[in-house]
């Protein structure tokens, strides 16, 4: 009882805590945590510095995500689209042409948001869970392109006027097809290549925490404030004068960017993808990190991603001798989150203070 | 020309296993505007219900394979599966109806995830066979119409996905029950102010959409031989294409978006290219939309006014 007491006054304490102490407490966990990891586990931490990797990957995938489905409120359950164009862009450009991937990052980012607006255009006028199918198909598209690659497009020289496009494409290899592209070259700045887990995981790290930067000057914006009014009010959102299909083609814009960044990251650090890298499970999986973690929220996405990502690792550390029940007890966490917490873990302030209004009301 | 008609019949063979599936998506939807995700992996469900009930019935009992037996098995997988359907909605769907839109959706997914492994634990990873016997039921005959080739086995497939969803249309449209049903998804307030117990009618749409479902995954297994555990994704990602296509919340929309589903699939594999035949079938489930952005024969609806 007291040391319930005592953790309850640590507790509050720790809430108590100003803005900027809690983030530098943060900061400092994440920066210490590949050398403490390594004094603790030994030559095991890698393991560990790998799964935290995967966890930024995730996280700014989800933050990516979040831009469109969260800020905007639109129904995209397609996103891998974008983190697969993002990792193959950078994955072909380096492997093909040489060019350094440092710079292939904002390039990746360019080629995703370009696809993404060609693509969200003529779909924007589509109601919710149409709009859920068609990002879906075109999440299928590509990865069937990727798998396909250049050569089998050759049916397309029966098209009359196209008679010499089979030879043209016979033989062409841009994607590499279900084997994917290998022998991604690595990151490097001034000389140094980045080799080892840790290297990544600083790396990761920065770009993690300047996503999460740019994200909070982007909600507060003009441009996030008009997202907000499109998602709450579409109608009443352009009756002020918002011009809603910009809004909505510069949220697939700006998200698909960001994935497409995100997924030129993740190629260099692997060096190694292939088309099932990118399927829809992926897209399913950055779905879940926004809304388990809580839709439009900036800690509840991280909240999100740490949990799709991290606990089924935890869980296949812990449940060693049931190791094939994972999956099974990771769906049926996902069914009881939602029924005991459809807010999501960490909700945002404006769907907490909704729900706050909705239950006094239900109250009085 | 024979080419034609064979992938045509083809495609309306596939294309009733995707209405049959499309049917429990889009009366799902009807009612609660809910994607239910976790239909495709009832589907699959239901194809492995059906192994195991054709064994104990055929393989263990030793009855002899005939129409009656088939009937029996589609009845037993039937109920079976329309249990888990009610079990499902229990669960995981009915904490949540006033929850928004998207934590239903992860809800289902989790369903899905859930019941795709526990089928995984329970039948093994790898894929299984329907046994020989079956064959017994439906004698392999083919006839040969104008250069191509049909099959008793189609012929019987198409019969009974005609039988179930007619049956599903006389029920919805005549009785007093499925007019209750389409007050439901109309409005539930109103509904409930004509005196119509709405929980009751969900309840039931989670009956028989997965009974419907678990039908498909029974002729799935018949046709194909074989079944695998994550059947379901696959499956269920095309019914809920077609019941896009056909307008989702609309009966006759999911039966036509079904069919013409597996036609353009079947003509995109005989005529363009096998490899790129799931590609073409969004390209053309995206035109159709930016053509009739509710599907083919769904209502314009304005969402807000």
């Amino acid at each position: 009882m007291n040391a319930m007491k005592k953790i309850k006054g640590q507790f509050s304490r720790l809430q108590g805590l100003s803005e900027r102490r809690k983030n530098l407490i943060i900061a400092l966990l994440a920066l210490l945590f590949p050398p403490f990891t390594h004094l603790l586990l030994g030559m095991g931490a890698n393991r560990w510095t790998q799964v935290a990797n995967f966890f930024f990957i995730y996280a700014s995938l989800g933050l990516s995500l979040n831009i469109i489905l969260g800020y905007a409120g639109l129904f995209q359950l397609g996103h891998a689209a974008f983190y697969a164009i993002g990792a193959y862009t950078t994955a072909v450009l380096s492997t093909k042409l040489g060019i350094p991937i440092l710079l292939l990052l904002p390039l990746s980012g360019l080629v995703a948001a370009i696809f993404a607006i060609l693509i969200s255009r003529p779909i924007l006028h589509l109601r919710g869970d149409y709009l859920c199918i068609v990002t879906i198909g075109f999440g299928e598209i590509v990865r069937i392109a990727l798998r396909n690659d250049a050569s089998s497009l050759a049916f397309l020289g029966k098209i009359p006027g196209l008679s010499g496009f089979a030879e043209k494409v016979s033989g062409l290899v841009i994607t590499g097809g279900p084997n994917g592209i290998f022998g991604i070259s690595r990151p490097s700045l001034f000389g140094f290549t980045l080799r080892q887990q840790w290297h990544y995981y600083y790396l990761f790290l920065v770009f993690v925490a300047l996503t999460v930067f740019a994200m909070r000057r982007l909600e507060n914006s003009r441009l996030g404030r008009a997202w907000a009014c499109i998602r709450e009010d579409e109608l009443a959102a352009e009756a002020m004068g918002i011009d809603t299909v910009q809004m909505k083609l510069l949220a697939f814009a700006v998200g698909a960017a960001w994935a497409g960044v995100t997924g030129g990251l993740y190629a260099s650090w692997i060096t190694v993808i292939a088309p099932e890298s990118f399927s829809f499970w992926e897209s399913v999986i950055m779905f879940c990190i926004v809304v388990l973690g809580g839709t439009g929220s900036i800690p509840g996405v991280l909240v999100g991603a740490a949990g799709m990502v991290v606990l089924p690792e935890l869980l296949r550390q812990v449940l060693l001798n049931i190791q094939q029940w994972r999956m099974l007890l990771f769906g049926a966490a996902m069914v009881l989150m939602m029924v005991f917490r459809p807010q999501g873990l960490w909700p945002s302030r404006r769907v907490r203070l909704g729900m706050e209004e909705e239950e006094s009301l239900a109250a009085s | 020309m024979g080419q034609f008609l064979q992938q045509l019949i083809n495609g309306l063979t596939i294309g009733s296993f995707y209405a049959l599936i499309a049917l429990g998506y889009t009366m799902v939807y009807g009612v609660l505007k809910l994607i239910n995700f976790a239909h495709g992996d009832l589907f699959m469900l239901g194809a492995y219900v059906g192994l195991v009930t054709l064994m104990g019935l055929v393989v263990n009992m030793g009855m002899s394979a005939s129409l009656l037996v088939l009937l029996a098995i589609f009845l037993i997988v039937m109920v079976v599966i329309a249990l888990v359907g009610i079990v499902l909605e229990r669960v995981a769907y009915r904490p949540l109806y006033r929850a928004g839109r998207l934590p239903p959706v992860v809800s289902a997914l989790g369903a899905a995830i859930f019941i795709q492994n526990a089928v995984m634990l329970l039948y093994g990873a790898r894929y299984r066979t329907y046994p020989e016997e079956f064959k017994a039921i439906v004698p392999e005959v083919i006839w040969t119409v104008g250069g191509a080739r049909i099959s008793l086995m189609q012929v019987v497939m198409l019969a009974i996905a005609f039988v179930l969803m007619a049956g599903l249309y006389i029920f919805v449209q005549y009785t007093r029950v499925g007019t209750a049903m389409r007050a439901v998804s109309l409005d539930h307030d109103i509904a409930r102010l004509m005196g119509i117990d709405v929980y009751r009618i969900i309840a039931l749409v989670f009956i028989i959409g997965p009974a419907l479902g678990a039908a498909g995954g029974v002729m799935v297994g018949l046709f194909y031989g074989r079944i695998y555990f994550t059947l379901g994704w696959g499956y269920g990602l095309k019914a809920f294409t077609a019941a896009i296509l056909g307008g989702i919340g609309n009966i006759p929309g999911a039966m036509i978006g079904g069919l013409l589903l597996g036609v353009i699939e079947a003509l995109a594999t005989g005529f363009v290219s096998d490899a790129w035949k799931n590609a073409i079938a969004f390209v053309v489930l995206i035109l159709i939309l930016i053509w009739r952005p509710t599907g083919l024969l769904g209502e314009r609806v304005v969402e807000k006014l």
